[in-house]
């Protein structure tokens, strides 16, 4: 078998690296709304109280996600 | 202003989109590449704080026991930063901290809101530089109320020190100070600089993802039509993002603040 190249794909590593840095934080923001309907469906009159938790939590995830996109584009190579 | 929309125009609009398509010529010189004095963001940053001046100074000119539409509006934003963020994050305590949050989610909001808003169409929160001064003055804010509130060596003894076995200590008090005092003002920056990045990125790849399939061969150029429907969803998804981050970012200081107040760690 010859040594040419039959196929060759191009493009930035980084892209596949952000979908691996989504997965987690996929993940953690679906918990979190997940745990926040469940709360809100055992026991409704507590849903205001919780929603600053939930966006805190929301919030503090995300943030991982969010260090995927920049990193992604500052060691983009 | 109008660099990108003569591109379009003149159908060789670069795709896939950059980095490169959020450095905007300059206005004063115009049309001036990497000018650092009058850009497009200096506008946006001058017309926000105009704006939320006279908005503020203007509905309460001549405040009524019975709220005038406009003063009802300005009070209704105020009262759900003091009442809904402040009291809700710090306690009784947070009043005094609402005319600084007030501001800060006000800004932040307009800012975020060029994103969306026709001609503008850039939030300058998408340049790393405005989110971390943001963050900067959020970070100063909390440790100088800790420090005042608990004295500078309990402060960070509070900070530092989580109630835990002694073998344990040389473990958390890395962990905690690289939590508070590093973490903490470096990802206020990049979440609302990242999701304002993200958020004009995408709507990027959609407009100019249709002028590039429109301009590729006439099988793909109805699909453009697709790419533009996407667009305008995402212009709903961004307007959701704006609202949502203004909020998260006052929380979070909010709740560093609270953080910093604590009587127990």
């Amino acid at each position: 078998m010859d040594a040419s190249v039959l196929a060759e794909v191009t493009g930035s590593t980084a892209a596949i690296g952000y979908g691996l840095a989504a997965i987690g934080p996929g993940i953690g923001v679906g918990l979190v709304f997940a745990a926040y309907i469940q709360s809100t469906a055992r026991q409704p009159e507590s849903s205001r109280m919780t929603l600053p938790y939930v966006w805190i939590g929301f919030a503090v995830i995300e943030a991982l996600a969010l260090f995927g996109i920049a990193f992604g584009f500052i060691w983009a190579g | 202003m109008f660099g990108q929309a003569n591109v379009l125009a003149a159908g060789q609009a670069a795709f896939p989109p950059s980095v490169d398509d959020f450095y905007l010529p300059a206005i004063v010189p115009w049309g001036v590449e990497n000018a650092p004095w009058f850009t497009k963001f200096t506008l946006m940053i001058w017309v926000a704080v105009g704006f939320l001046i006279i908005f503020f100074l203007a509905t309460y000119r001549n405040p009524k026991l019975v709220p005038t539409k406009k003063q009802w509006f300005a009070e209704s934003i105020y009262g759900f930063v003091r009442n809904n963020i402040s009291v809700d994050m710090i306690g009784h305590q947070g009043v005094r901290f609402a005319p600084y949050f007030t501001t800060l989610f006000c800004f932040v909001l307009v800012t975020n809101a060029f994103a969306i808003i026709p001609l503008f169409q850039i939030s300058p929160n998408s340049h790393i530089a405005f989110p971390a001064i943001l963050a900067v003055i959020s970070y100063v804010l909390f440790n100088y109320i800790g420090i005042r509130h608990h004295g500078f060596g309990k402060y960070f003894k509070h900070a530092l020190i989580p109630p835990a076995p002694w073998y344990i200590l040389p473990l958390l008090i890395p962990i905690e100070a690289f939590s508070t005092f590093i973490i903490r003002p470096f990802s206020l920056a990049v979440r609302l600089f990242a999701n304002m990045f993200a958020g004009h990125m995408l709507l990027l790849v959609f407009t100019l993802g249709g002028f590039a399939m429109l301009n590729a061969n006439a099988w793909l150029a109805p699909i453009s039509v697709v790419s533009w429907v996407m667009t305008v969803a995402l212009t709903l998804l961004e307007a959701l993002v704006i609202v949502l981050q203004a909020y998260v970012f006052t929380v979070l200081s909010a709740s560093y603040i609270q953080g910093a107040l604590a009587e127990e760690h």
